[in-house]
């Protein structure tokens, strides 16, 4: 296969003008569902085809593309789709958090704070927050558009009436600029408050339902609670085993058959770049 | 504000209607859900619809509760337009103001969620975000309808007919509403299951100084709820007055018809 197979990032001119004007129109009202053409991709839906659509309509040929999955750069996942872009754009790609303009992610939002001009897009697997709570789409499209969120609270009211605390650990529901309640895809709640007030252009991207959308840089993003029980970001208590960050989200990783377990750094550019004795986040190329 | 000024506010306030319906019509196609109904309910008034099956109580009840648009006719709540108003704000009307209770209670209860969030929802839904507030709430009007307290955690599929008719009453009544809409709340009920509702609906009421529209095909119910009636035939109102005048001197054929009907049972 070579670049000249595809037209650049794949999809052809229309379509990701397409993508564009979808995600201009979510920028303009961040948290708000667009919906959008979701085209069929040479990958499974599992695998991002939502985020790959964004990512393609965004890049540019100067851009150096970063693809994480649950925060590494080298699980097959993030490999495929790093692949994907390198024969289909022929961008350059780095593991480096500081390093890249475009970065796509599944389930994390990296360790190294981002900065203005970059963008991070989100795989998403169910865009709706209300689902599980009313699976109608017609009645929780009116409830957006009608900002009648009390079933969100019910939610969290049921978490703590069963466990004591709220339970929800992924996939945090927030409110955007005092709007539009979000499913912020399914990061851990530990990474909820980087998406408030964030340098960065965040885009999320759902493909099999057909949806995008985005937070614009610096935007207000308050993570659902209540006032006798704040939502806390919480994260296991130990250190990287690997780098001994005590501030980063750690993996649970199991070391051996006997169940020997040890805690290390999920996002592995934060981690390498520690260990390499570097600045967080501009790790090895 | 002074005193005096504050009474003759009040005073001005209760001149006006709290539902005020005229011409209210409903058709489904070529037949006639409900035709020309109108009415005035004062605040502390509790109207009985009564009409054998078919004779569009459901249907008024539920264009006067703003679920489905008449084709015809003016409702006013408190003075203002309901069918002209945004849809937005008849439904934050419809979660702060306004009551529904169903015939039946899996129509009212979100059956996967605990007694206690069901009850606490329309108060998180009109912004409440204290967990402390919301669930003694919660308990308190569970102790109202005579449910265990200890059930808060419960899901309503666990409750018998009758307490998941008293967990939606809590439900609806716990965000201090001024109207209730009913239809048969007392419907598929065992009669003594039956009479205890009614004799709290009957005290809630009255505690409350609510004002609600009840639908029935009992007249046990309106004899003991309602202080007028309102008579419906093929969608038509064919007789309305005080509750004991309409069931004791009934003037129109068929409220006799079904006033001696029901006393035959
Ligand atoms: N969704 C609908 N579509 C078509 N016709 C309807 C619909 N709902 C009600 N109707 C008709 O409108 C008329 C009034 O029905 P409605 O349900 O309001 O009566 P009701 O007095 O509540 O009866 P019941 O005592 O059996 O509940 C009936 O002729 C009924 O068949
Ligand atoms: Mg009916």
């Amino acid at each position: 296969m070579t670049v000249q197979d595809y037209n650049f990032a794949y999809l052809d001119e229309q379509t990701k003008r397409m993508i564009r004007r979808a995600l201009l129109k979510a920028l303009a009202v961040p948290g708000y569902q667009v919906p959008f053409a979701s085209r069929e991709m040479p990958m499974p839906y599992g695998w991002g085809t939502g985020g790959v659509q964004v990512t393609a309509a965004c890049l540019t040929p100067d851009d150096r593309l970063k693809v994480i999955d649950q925060g590494a750069d080298d699980t097959t996942n993030a490999v495929s789709i790093r692949r994907f872009f390198q024969r289909t754009a022929g961008v350059e790609t780095t593991q480096s958090t500081t390093g890249a303009t475009v970065i796509q992610t599944r389930h994390r939002i990296p360790e190294a704070p981002l900065s203005e001009g970059q963008i991070l897009v989100y795989q998403v697997p169910i865009p709706e927050p209300l689902r599980f709570l009313e699976p109608r789409e017609t009645e929780t499209r009116r409830m957006h558009e009608l900002e009648e969120y009390g079933l969100m609270h019910v939610k969290l009211y049921e978490d703590i009436a069963r466990h004591g605390e709220i339970a929800t650990a992924y996939a945090y529901p927030v409110k955007v600029e005092d709007r539009y309640v979000m499913d912020p895809s399914p990061i851990p709640k530990f990474d909820n408050p980087k998406l408030a007030d964030n340098p960065a252009i965040q885009l999320f991207g759902a493909g099999r339902e057909a949806r995008i959308y985005a937070l614009p840089p610096y935007s207000r993003v308050v993570s659902l609670d209540f006032e006798d029980h704040p939502f806390t970001p919480s994260r296991a208590e130990h250190a990287c085993a690997l780098c001994g960050a005590t501030d980063s989200y750690l993996d649970e990783v199991i070391t051996d058959d006997r169940g020997s377990r040890m805690f290390s750094c999920s996002d592995t550019d934060f981690c390498a770049s520690r260990q390499a004795g570097r600045p967080d986040g501009e790790g090895g190329a | 504000m002074q005193a005096a000024e504050m009474d003759i506010c009040a005073k001005m306030k209760a001149e006006v209607p709290l539902l005020s319906a005229s011409g209210v019509t409903r058709r489904y196609g070529a037949r006639i859900g409900c035709a020309d109904v109108g009415f005035d309910l004062w605040p502390g008034e509790v109207l009985g619809i009564v009409g054998e099956s078919g004779s569009g109580k459901s249907t008024l009840l539920s264009c006067l509760a703003g679920q489905q648009r008449p084709d015809a006719g003016r409702i006013l709540y408190d003075g203002a337009d309901v069918l002209a108003m945004p849809e937005a704000a008849r439904r934050r009307l419809a979660r702060s103001d306004w009551a529904y209770v169903h015939q039946n209670p899996r129509d009212g209860l979100r059956m996967g969620i605990s007694a206690g969030g069901n009850v606490g929802e329309r108060l998180m839904g009109v912004g409440a975000r204290r967990y402390g507030t919301i669930r003694d709430s919660a308990i308190d009007w569970l102790g109202r309808v005579e449910i265990a307290a200890e059930r808060i955690d419960d899901r309503p599929s666990g409750f018998s007919g009758g307490m998941q008719q008293r967990l939606q009453i809590a439900r609806n009544l716990v965000t201090g509403p001024r109207l209730v809409f009913m239809d048969e709340p007392t419907g598929g009920l065992d009669v003594s299951v039956q009479a205890r509702l009614l004799d709290l609906l009957r005290g809630l009421v009255r505690d409350l100084g609510l004002s609600a529209v009840i639908v029935t095909h009992d007249l046990a119910v309106v004899r003991l709820l309602a202080d007028r009636l309102m008579v419906m035939k093929s969608g038509r109102v064919v007789e309305t007055g005080l509750t004991d005048q309409v069931l004791d001197d009934p003037q129109h054929a068929y409220t006799q018809l079904l006033v001696s009907s029901v006393l035959q049972v």
